[in-house]
């Protein structure tokens, strides 16, 4: 999956942030919206689209959008 | 001495018994008095709890609950039964809309449909002696509550609160009583995914009144009672154990 692609399918967990803030370089857990739940959709998402197995602490551990793309193709 | 809660001379199956709560439950059984016969699918820490086993003449079988060929091997082995403590489970942190056919399976087959099989097979070829007990560790999600992302694990549970009832009708005349214990948290190795963190554990622990979560053991004296001759007059029943989570 492409950076452009991920980012499309991490802004799909969201429900009321606005398309445009979500880049490579977001800082995804300063989105007020963030929450575990988030947290829980995005782990879903990357095991349902890339079949990879991130970890809470995976997610926590990356700060940007791109961080945690990276984090996931290093798997 | 006097101990309404013995299990001597009874003959007890624990599944899930290489770790947590079923590994627990076997190893305080065997203190109680009773012969155990314990599955689970990892052999070394399987074989870990039988070397905790209390006396000998106990029987360990190495198995995967989530195909027919897993079943059979269990049943196959197991000798006349004086009570069944079904605690092989697994969790799965999903948010509804990601709780695919699949991923919904995979939580059925091993925390609904391997423990009905193995009490109908093992009722059906009369391994469950008269005046047995079956015990199923349900939870407290899906029967008196459940969470966040938690709908599909809460099915399962629910499941089997409306099998135990039915099951406990049906099996009256034979004396076998059938009951659950619903644990809230307990400290095993059921998030070792990773997918919750240790920090939101810590900030679930606070949620409960008493502080802290569940010991293994706690949940295993449960299941030692509804095993006893204690409990004789008991079935159909859930047995809440959560250190004050759902009063709130
Ligand atoms: N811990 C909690 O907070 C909690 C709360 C409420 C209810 N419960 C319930 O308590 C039960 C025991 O959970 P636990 O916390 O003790 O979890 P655990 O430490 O993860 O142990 C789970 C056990 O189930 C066995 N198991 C899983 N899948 C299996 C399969 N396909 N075939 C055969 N065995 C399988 C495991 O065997 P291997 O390790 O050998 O694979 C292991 O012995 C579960 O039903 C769970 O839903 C737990």
């Amino acid at each position: 999956m492409e950076l452009k692609d991920f980012i499309q399918k991490f802004a799909e967990q969201f429900e009321e942030t606005a398309i445009e803030l979500f880049k490579a370089e977001t800082v995804f857990k300063n989105l007020p919206e963030w929450s575990s739940l988030t947290a829980l959709s995005i782990i879903a998402m990357v095991d349902e689209e890339m079949e990879k197995r991130v970890t809470g602490a995976d997610i926590r551990n990356s700060a940007t959008i791109e961080d945690l793309y990276q984090l996931v193709l290093s798997k | 001495m006097y101990n309404p809660f013995s299990l001597e001379g009874k003959t007890i199956l624990v599944t899930g018994a290489s770790s947590g709560i079923g590994k627990a439950t076997a190893i305080e059984c065997s203190k109680m008095g009773a012969r155990v016969i314990i599955t689970g699918r990892n052999e070394i820490r399987l074989q870990e709890t039988y070397n905790n086993l209390e006396k000998a003449d106990h029987l360990m079988i190495v198995s995967d609950l989530s195909d027919d060929i897993g079943i059979k091997n269990i049943i196959s082995q197991l000798p006349v039964l004086d009570g069944v403590v079904h605690c092989a489970g697994i969790t799965n942190n999903l948010p509804f809309q990601f709780a695919s056919r699949e991923k919904l399976d995979e939580i059925m087959i091993v925390n609904f449909y391997a423990p009905v099989e193995i009490t109908r097979q093992a009722i059906k070829t009369k391994k469950i002696n008269k005046n047995s007990s079956i015990v199923f560790i349900s939870s407290i999600s899906g029967v008196f509550t459940s969470s966040v992302a938690l709908s599909i694990y809460s099915a399962s549970k629910g499941a089997l609160n409306g099998l135990i009832k039915g099951l406990a009708l049906d099996m009256a005349i034979k004396g076998i009583r059938v009951n659950s214990v619903n644990p809230g948290v307990v400290e095993t190795n059921i998030f070792h995914s990773g997918v919750i963190t240790d920090d939101q554990l810590e900030v679930e622990k606070k949620r409960y009144p008493l502080k802290r979560f569940g010991q293994p053991e706690e949940i295993a004296f449960a299941a030692i009672y509804l095993l006893s001759d204690a409990s004789k007059w008991v079935t159909g029943t859930n047995l809440l154990i959560d250190g004050g989570f759902t009063l709130q």
